[in-house]
């Protein structure tokens, strides 16, 4: 077991870094998203002015522009392999399993890199600095929770929808019913460490946030098989 | 000794059926030419025995010193050249090799992948890339692709596909050595190389 994990890990890292390495020659997915958050964030900031947002607001934009940025470059993932013929290919060279993880942990890095780049500019444009003050780290904890349940609900759905023909309406489509919950829960807990609210009142949604992600996270895994395969 | 035994193999599409019930058996050291007009489901039979499509009824299992070998890890014994199996356009043909390499656990193997691209007569050619290639050229990698890992069963779907007569000489040399002492299987609509195979299925009628 100990070496079966071992190798997994060892061939999701190889699969990340071919992913690394043809995002930086190509950029579809760093361009789509970091185009789409900029953008929507900027024109947020215009139409709002000097003025300063109710937090229930505030934590609900952030979330939404998250949501859509991973919409509109996460799919790549899988979409690329199937529209370049490279799937087969993969398919080929090493087991399902180790595919689902490399591509989960490249979904995963591209979220926190938009993010990295994202929040800073959400807070300056956002003119959210002073109330986020009193509990960032809290704000932290929920965007990395949440992140991670947007990122592996995004992986799985590219999976499948990369076996549609329809692929870029049915992406969103079947993804945000599978994401409410995350969605629920960051923009609740997003709005309460806002507002400067304890750990202890943010707890419920953290709970959610984390046991979401451990049940996708173990869903995927147990599915990805059947749906890579599914030809 | 590795073995492949396929049994009742009938692959369907919706209603429409390309193939029916077919039966063959292969050891190392042999080889089975798989033939038949367009269409006929040359390349499905050769995408079921590689384990890229489910067949609709019937298996294949494959034997090593007679012990089933379980088809996760079925992969590592098998090398693909097809028309449909691509490299990474974007990617060197270095790094692509280097990268389908690591993956089979043969770490980044440079003599290995130099010494095939000089086989395959693409020594100076593998810093390119692969979008860049002549798709004579994109043929000949994919048999290095297909030969890193010194496959035991090697299945080559069109051998010749796009390859001039050098490419091609070079192709028949490595289909001869593969069926000295491991498993071949070739599917090809031409007479000339339906002949290396020993055993032969015809599919589609």
């Amino acid at each position: 077991m100990g070496k079966n994990a071992f190798m997994w890990a060892t061939k999701s890292l190889i699969i990340f870094q071919k992913d690394v390495q043809l995002e930086f020659r190509t950029r579809f997915a760093i361009n789509a998203i970091v185009l789409f958050a900029i953008t929507t964030l900027t024109a947020i900031s215009f139409s709002i002015g000097p003025a300063r947002l109710e937090t229930t607001i505030l934590s609900a934009l952030l979330w939404i522009i998250l949501f859509f940025s991973a919409m509109s470059g996460l799919s790549h993932i899988f979409v690329r392999e199937e529209e370049q013929q490279t799937a087969d290919t993969l398919r080929l060279v090493t087991t399902p399993l180790s595919i689902f993880l490399g591509k989960w942990l490249f979904n995963v890095v591209l979220l926190f890199a938009l993010e990295i780049i994202i929040v800073p500019l959400y807070f300056i444009l956002m003119n959210t600095s002073q109330s986020a003050g009193n509990n960032f780290l809290l704000f932290l904890l929920l965007l990395f929770w949440g992140s991670l349940g947007l990122a592996t609900v995004s992986t799985i759905i590219a999976a499948i929808i990369s076996q549609a023909s329809a692929r870029g309406a049915l992406f969103a489509v079947l993804a945000f019913p599978i994401s409410l919950p995350v969605l629920i829960s960051s923009i609740h807990g997003t709005r309460l460490a806002l507002e400067g609210n304890t750990f202890s009142e943010c707890l419920p949604d953290l709970q959610i946030l984390i046991a979401f992600f451990v049940v996708i996270l173990t869903v995927s895994i147990l599915t990805f098989e059947f749906i890579w395969k599914s030809n | 000794m590795f073995k492949i035994k396929a049994s009742g193999v009938t692959k369907k599409f919706n209603e429409r059926s390309v193939f029916k019930n077919i039966h063959f058996e292969i050891s190392s050291g042999q080889s089975l030419a798989i033939t038949g007009h367009n269409g006929s489901g040359k390349t499905t039979l050769v995408r079921i025995i590689s384990g890229l499509m489910s067949p609709s009824e019937g298996s294949v299992k494959f034997y090593k010193n007679d012990n089933a070998i379980e088809p996760e890890n079925v992969h590592s014994f098998i090398g693909l050249v097809g028309p449909y199996l691509q490299l990474y356009h974007n990617l060197t043909a270095l790094e692509n090799l280097t990268f389908f390499s690591k993956i089979r656990g043969l770490g980044a193997n440079r003599s290995r992948i130099l010494e095939l691209m000089a086989l395959m007569g693409l020594k100076g050619r593998e810093l390119d890339y692969v979008k860049n290639y002549s798709s004579g050229m994109l043929q000949r990698l994919k048999y290095v692709f297909a030969l890193l890992h010194e496959p035991e069963i090697l299945l080559v779907d069109e051998p010749t596909s796009n390859l001039d007569e050098a490419g091609s000489a070079i192709v028949y040399n490595i289909l001869k050595r593969q069926k000295e002492s491991k498993i071949l299987i070739v599917a090809t609509n031409n007479p000339e190389e339906s002949r290396i195979g020993q055993k032969r299925i015809h599919v589609g009628d």
